[in-house]
């Protein structure tokens, strides 16, 4: 499912005699399919880097790096979207869509997959009534709460069903009782099959669902338990 | 809750936000301008075209021949120099008709250079003869040795050298048109890069959500590339449209050189004054104003797009 073999990422200049400081060393490791893993570290430690390698955001400037089956290396461009697709994604700053409603920020990754609209309509609305935001489908997200914005995130992310679930501090404008609704969708997801990576420094989250850790210091792996 | 299709609609027709990235006054300004220069450049284009080929079918099938002491016997004493010079023209294949000036239409001719005592003259004048042509072709050295022989002296002037010159002034005009036609293309093609580099750096965030949503190339290159004809579309009719009268006016200026000309011709004659050819290109104005925008916003989008993974 992921699997990494002594990735390394810089930004930046990649090459030459003068290459930027590598952000991500040496990082080897295996993910199968189905897993439910944090991602600890402290700020600054790569984890949002790891993340990006893993939505392929970057692509990796040494090592081999292989996501739902396919060697990113040898994947042209061009079949890069279609995993992409498989991939939901939950920003640390939401990353919503300004000018589009609480509705089409969710619809968006199903209209890419070219999802009928009746289908799109039926699954988009029931996700947002499931997160509680039944009231505020055609709601602006610069007229929502914080906390509102981010379910209207955490739904964009899974509307797809995706194989793959990366989560950035998920939980960071959350109360505990969100928290832990997002917990049980992401469990839910874990369990139908879904391999789920959540980046947290929530330890008190991270020691009540306890799951696989991959802990990152200074850019390097440090710890699999 | 009931959904609000037509809110829908819109956002899903504009997911990137292009509506305020890529303004919609602007840019049309700017296309219609080009479009406006696109006429006038085709106009000069089609109008010298028929300037030259009025010249050359007027000038080109007709020929002026002198006869000096025209009164006088020619080669063979039975017939002055003027009617064995008007007789070899008449029998020679490719000519179709003889006329010798009078001389009133001599006068006349005269009167311009020589005022009005144009018909007061003591010198002793040469017979003019004016020749049409039929269009065949006509070997004009052997007909020139032809006339000296019947009448020594005679001279045929073919406006060879003039067709020569004005020809060299049409292909120069053409040149020009052509070069402005080409200048107006590069500079709007120029612009409308311009225009979606700008949308492009504007919607940065949103474009790198789709892309890492797994959206394709060719569906941002789409989103830009529809914005972008709408509204070159848009700039290319109000650009067509401008052009109407503004080539109107210019028909009428050059009514008097025109093949047919009327001093003061009115609102419908002027309409039909515009040649058919120029119809069709004011016409496909908005066409390629959609075209130049589809393909350039096309690249553009694309080119930028290389940068992401």
């Amino acid at each position: 499912m992921v699997r990494f073999e002594s990735v390394g990422l810089r930004y930046g200049r990649t090459g030459g005699r003068d290459p930027s400081p590598e952000v991500l060393h040496d990082i080897s490791f295996e993910l199968p399919e189905g897993t439910f893993c944090w991602l600890r570290g402290a700020s600054g430690a790569g984890k949002t880097s790891l993340l990006r390698l893993m939505y392929l955001a970057v692509l990796p400037t040494s090592g081999k790096l292989t996501l739902l089956g396919a060697d990113i290396g040898q994947t042209p461009r061009a079949g890069l979207p279609p995993l992409r697709r498989r991939i939901g994604v939950v920003f640390q700053d939401f990353r919503l869509m300004p000018h589009l409603t609480a509705f089409e920020n969710v619809a968006l990754p199903l209209r890419l997959a070219g999802g009928s609209d009746a289908q799109i309509r039926a699954d988009v609305t029931e996700l947002l009534r499931w997160v509680g935001l039944g009231r505020k489908l055609y709601t602006l997200p610069e007229e929502l709460s914080g906390g509102e914005q981010q379910r209207v995130a955490i739904a964009r992310a899974v509307i797809t069903r995706p194989s793959l679930l990366l989560a950035d501090e998920p939980t960071g404008n959350m109360d505990e009782a969100q928290a832990e609704r997002l917990m049980v969708l992401l469990a839910e997801l874990n369990r139908i099959g879904t391999t789920v990576v959540v980046a947290s420094h929530n330890d008190a989250l991270v020691e009540r669902h306890p799951a696989a850790e991959l802990r990152l210091d200074r850019g390097r792996l440090v710890d699999e338990a | 809750m009931k959904v609000p299709a037509a809110s829908a609609r819109a956002s899903r027709a504009d997911e990137l936000g292009l509506r305020r990235a890529l303004p919609g006054r602007m840019l049309p300004l700017l296309v219609a301008a080009m479009a406006l220069l696109a006429a006038l450049s085709v106009a000069g284009w089609i109008g010298t075209s028929a300037l030259a080929r009025q010249w050359r079918e007027g000038a080109g099938t007709a020929m002026t021949v002198q006869v000096p002491r025209p009164n006088e016997p020619g080669a063979k004493p039975e017939s002055t120099r003027l009617a064995a010079a008007v007789g070899l023209l008449s029998g020679t294949k490719g000519i179709a008709s003889v006329h010798v000036l009078t001389e009133a239409e001599l006068t006349d001719l005269l009167r311009p250079w020589l005022g009005e005592s144009a018909g007061q003259l003591a010198l002793p004048m040469p017979a003019v003869v004016a020749v049409r042509l039929t269009g065949e072709a006509i070997d004009l050295a052997a007909l020139g040795r032809g006339l000296d022989d019947a009448a020594p002296g005679t001279a045929l002037e073919d406006h060879g050298v003039w067709i020569r010159r004005l020809s060299a002034l049409a292909f120069s005009l053409q040149a020009c048109a052509l070069l402005a036609l080409t200048l107006v293309g590069a500079v709007s093609i120029a612009v409308i890069a311009v225009a979606t580099r700008a949308g492009l750096a504007a919607r940065r965030d949103a474009i790198e959500i789709v892309h890492g949503l797994g959206a394709t190339d060719g569906f941002i290159a789409g989103r830009f590339a529809r914005r972008t004809m709408l509204l070159a579309a848009s700039g290319g009719f109000a650009g067509a449209v401008i052009a109407v009268p503004a080539l109107l006016a210019l028909a009428k200026f050059a009514a008097p050189f025109a093949e047919h000309p009327n001093p003061s011709p009115g609102p419908v004659m002027l309409l039909s004054a515009l040649p058919t050819p120029l119809w069709g290109s004011i016409a496909a104005l908005p066409v390629a104003a959609v075209l130049i925008g589809f393909v350039t916003a096309q690249l553009t989008v694309r080119r930028w797009l290389r940068q992401l993974p």
